[in-house]
């Protein structure tokens, strides 16, 4: 079993740090909706409140490690140029990509949307745990400040929803591969 | 009918939501910002080459450094600005989300290309 070093990239990226935002948005989504519309009146305990925003600033963090592994580990290989002449673009995705008229909407389409889309993840959720620290308990007094927060957090996961989709599929078309082998485990011989 | 916030307590908000406001009026500015860079850097050769921050990256590295940059600095000056302060927050949001719509539209690429 083995693995190249830019699969494993783009897996840390996608899988790591995008899949593991998207599925911690759901959570903040949960809570943040209960917290906006809950018709039962609840304070939440200091426990409850300090365990929602080191949740919120975990997924700020994984919310930006995504956006820059993306922009600056995982971009630089998918739109390298290949040497004139090279017949076999597999290392080179966005010339793969483009060369068929069949797959050539995953970049004009996908990846020109996905690489600048992203980045409203991390800007919106990093504002909704700043929101969240900065008011703590008091943000129960503030019922319009919450639905915004709430916005926000749906935009975010929109925007993290739409990076990752086109990811996923721009990646299944044209993966982004290559650099050392990492061997994971030798398998016994059939 | 009782219309009255079901989640608020009785009590005075200790804060003023100047603060909240300013970080939500920043991240509609940075994102529309970014929308915008974007644009600007897909029509203009120009543009992107002032844009190249780090070349395997291209454009796109001073896209969002410029768009990051704008949204902190924003987010500072309004926080300096409405901290203490209690602001319209109706109209802020609307503004904000309204920029945060855009920003989104304005990405897509068969709609930035209108421009």
């Amino acid at each position: 079993m083995e693995i190249t070093v830019r699969s494993l990239w783009t897996m840390i990226h996608g899988m790591g740090f995008g899949a593991l935002y998207l599925l911690a948005c759901s959570g903040a989504l949960v809570e943040l909706y209960r917290l906006t519309f809950s018709s039962a009146p609840s304070e939440s305990t200091p426990g409850q409140e300090r365990f929602l925003k080191v949740y919120l600033i975990t997924m700020a963090v994984l919310a930006w490690a995504a956006v820059l592994t993306g922009a600056y580990v995982i971009y630089p290989w998918y739109r390298a140029t290949p040497p004139p002449g090279t017949a076999d673009l597999s290392m080179f995705p966005q010339h793969l990509l483009m060369s068929s008229s069949t797959t050539i909407g995953w970049h004009s389409l996908g990846m020109e949307w996905k690489e600048h889309v992203a980045w409203f993840a991390p800007i919106s959720i990093t504002t909704v745990a700043f929101v969240f620290i900065r008011y703590g308990r008091d943000l129960i007094n503030h019922k319009q400040l919450r639905a915004t927060v709430l916005g926000f957090a749906v935009a975010s996961f929109l925007a993290a929803g739409i990076a990752g989709f086109f990811g996923a599929m721009i990646d299944k078309s044209a993966p982004v591969q290559g650099g050392p082998t990492i061997q994971l485990s030798i398998g016994a011989k059939k | 009918m009782n219309t009255a916030d079901p989640v608020a307590s009785s009590k005075v908000p200790a804060l003023t939501n100047g603060s909240g406001a300013a970080a939500i009026l920043s991240a509609g500015i940075g994102s529309f910002a970014l929308a915008v860079l974007a644009m600007a850097a897909d029509k203009s050769a120009a543009i992107t080459s002032l844009l190249v921050l780090y070349k395997p990256t291209g454009a796109l590295s001073g896209v969002t450094t410029a768009a990051i940059l704008i949204w902190l600095l924003t987010w500072g000056v309004l926080e300096g600005r409405w901290r203490r302060k209690t602001v319209a927050l109706g109209r802020i949001s609307f503004v904000a989300f309204a920029l945060l719509g855009l920003s989104f539209l304005l990405t897509f690429p068969p709609i930035a290309g209108l421009f």
